[in-house]
């Protein structure tokens, strides 16, 4: 593992007399990306402003590259070494040239290099035919491109990106992915990636922190956050649709039978009898197939019957609800809708993996109230430097 | 109409005759307006970054403060400094009453709550997250406040020609605290209301029209300046 590039101990950030942001502890990794993902509101700009040393926490310690940020503030030594991208460009009223050299300006550059390290991030980016363009004439994809270039023209240690792609439309956006993956793939720059979108942070990000209620509830790699997700919130957020409460009933050699509104479900792991625990699954885990047939020969081990209750478009796919006892939600594609003449109505019988199933233990909290809702401060507001 | 006639005529005629007196007004008049606006510049600015960026208990009552000053009546402004410039006052040991250093004191006091109001919405107006972003790319805090003064710099530019339009047009101030003394502190407008109460109104006019021209010549350089780019 690379030594950490910025670490957050015990950080609170307050707003008025509300704790937004509360993290125990935190290590952005050398030459990592990191995406940050959350719905709105769960505090991930704040994240991403304490990380770049312009928000100031209420309590805690921040480390960047192993010198600890003062109290008093951060030195500007340490700011230049990080570079920000919001979501919206915020380009200065000159030219595109001048935008994107903008930061080498601030940092007292000859005038010459500056030019030069400009026009050759613009080159990677795609503007450089635009550089004497004013940058308020920009599109606004154009104008996402110079503030990246404006950023990575620094060529900083740390590169924050803040939703940079949310304000674009669909092409735009995926394109301007793909250059994004090139270039921190081709770089070694520690980067953080916040974003609200599951896609963006599965394309960018070496690993994933979920961020719900101002708390870090998950982090791991893409996998990890996206199939066995920590608790509920996080499990609804990365995208699995069916959540089913339920009691272990026995266990043998791995496999667990946990009873859910009447029906047997088996999953893989050694769970005691009696747990209360939640069974989750992923809509592309489920398998459906005409009742009429026998059940699939396959190593499936769960072929529940059911129902359909609701089938509604899912972009180039149609997702399914069936009524197995519970609800069950599978993802099918076009194709399979028209062969099987599914309809709601239509009996099914739905197939899932042990493997494919994965259970948590039943926690009693407020749904949205984060991992750890952090109590009222009464501290001070976040000061911005 | 035959007044205006007569003032025009006798305008031009002044103008072009060099007259030594009107032209020693005239260049005083400017001197003392430009002086007093620079030092609202200096004052007014960065007192309405300060009001527009941070957040402290009372500013919301220094803003209407600020912006209750941009009416300031230029007579009670020529009262107080009067007073504090006055030989008895604090400041009368000095000995600047009835100079153009006290004309250009009481036309800063005059322009500088219109720079610093219009400055607070200047500033007001550019996203407040373009000062995170210029942070963002490491500028240190006065290149930040640079940056700033930079993207307002056209509603700057109007708070510039607005400063120096209320005091260049002001004559409560000047004749209270300049005494509108020939060859000393006689300035266009005090020089005009003399020529009314006169009965001169053909030399009040010609007067005017100078004041006029000198008034649309500032700002059409201020204009070239602030309209350099054309429209996109």
């Amino acid at each position: 593992m690379n030594g950490a590039m910025i670490t957050l101990e015990n950080v609170v950030v307050v707003r008025g007399k509300k704790a937004v942001l509360t993290v125990d502890r935190l290590d952005l990794r050398k030459s990592e990306t990191l995406a940050v993902i959350g719905p709105n509101g769960s505090g991930k700009s704040t994240l991403l402003l304490a990380m770049a040393l312009l928000l100031h926490p209420a309590r805690g310690t921040i480390t960047f590259d192993g010198q600890t940020v003062p109290d008093s503030g951060a030195p500007l030594d340490l700011r230049r070494r990080v570079a920000v991208v919001f979501q919206t460009p915020l380009l200065a009223d000159t030219t595109v040239q001048k935008n994107v050299a903008m930061g080498l300006k601030f940092r007292r550059m000859s005038r010459d290099e500056a030019v030069a390290r400009a026009n050759k991030w613009m080159e990677r980016l795609g503007v450089h035919l635009l550089r004497d363009r004013q940058a308020r004439t920009l599109s606004g994809g154009e104008a996402q491109r110079v503030s990246l270039a404006r950023a990575l023209a620094i060529e900083p240690d740390v590169l924050l990106l803040d939703e940079p792609l949310a304000s674009l439309d669909a092409p735009t956006r995926a394109e301007l992915l793909e250059d994004l993956e090139r270039i921190l793939r081709e770089s070694s720059i520690t980067a953080v990636f916040v974003t609200h979108d599951r896609n963006e942070a599965l394309a960018l990000g070496e690993r994933i922190a979920v961020l719900i209620g101002g708390n870090i509830c998950q982090i791991g790699t893409p996998d990890e956050v996206f199939n066995t997700p920590a608790n509920e919130e996080v499990a609804s957020f990365v995208g699995v649709e069916t959540m089913v409460p339920g009691v272990v009933e026995s266990q043998f050699e791995g496999l667990s039978v946990v009873r859910t509104s009447g029906v047997d479900v088996q999953v893989v792991g050694d769970y005691r009898p009696g747990d209360q625990v939640m069974v989750l699954l992923r809509p592309e885990d489920v398998v459906l197939s005409l009742r009429e047939g026998p059940p699939p020969s396959s190593s499936m081990r769960n072929n529940l019957p059911g129902v359909i209750t609701k089938l509604s478009t899912a972009g180039s796919q149609y997702k399914v609800v069936v009524d197995c006892g519970f609800p069950l939600v599978s993802l099918i594609t076009k194709q399979s809708r028209l062969d099987m003449e599914l309809a709601p109505g239509t009996p099914v019988r739905a197939s899932f993996k042990a493997s494919a199933a994965h259970v948590i233990r039943r926690t009693e909290r407020p749904q949205g109230s984060g991992c750890a809702p952090p109590p009222e401060e009464q501290q001070s507001a976040a000061k911005l430097h | 109409m035959q007044l205006i006639w007569e003032g025009l005529k006798q305008a031009l005629a002044l103008i072009f005759s060099g007259d030594p007196q009107i032209m020693g007004i005239t260049l005083l008049s400017l001197q003392i307006s430009l002086s007093g606006t620079l030092i609202s510049l200096f004052l007014g600015v960065p007192v309405g970054v300060w009001l527009a960026l941070y957040s402290f208990p009372g500013r919301r009552a220094l803003v209407s403060l600020v912006n209750a000053g941009m009416g300031l009546p230029p007579v009670v402004v020529g009262l107080i400094v009067s007073i504090f410039l006055w030989r008895s006052g604090p400041f009368g040991l000095l000995h600047i009453i009835y100079t153009p250093t006290a004309m250009i004191i009481a036309q800063a006091v005059i322009a500088s709550p219109v720079v610093a109001g219009l400055t607070i919405a200047a500033i007001q107006q550019i996203d407040p997250k373009f000062r995170l972003q210029v942070l963002g790319l490491g500028a240190s805090s006065v290149q930040s406040m640079l940056q700033l003064l930079r993207e307002a710099r056209l509603p700057l530019l109007a708070a510039v020609m607005a400063g120096f339009g209320a005091v260049i047009s002001e004559v409560g101030a000047a004749t209270m605290v300049g005494g509108n003394i020939l060859g000393q502190t006689r300035v266009l407008t005090t020089a005009m209301v003399l020529e009314t109460s006169k009965g001169d109104f053909a030399a009040a006019m010609a007067l005017g029209v100078i004041l006029l021209i000198l008034v649309y010549a500032v700002n059409v350089a201020l204009t070239l300046i602030q309209q350099r780019r054309k429209p996109q």
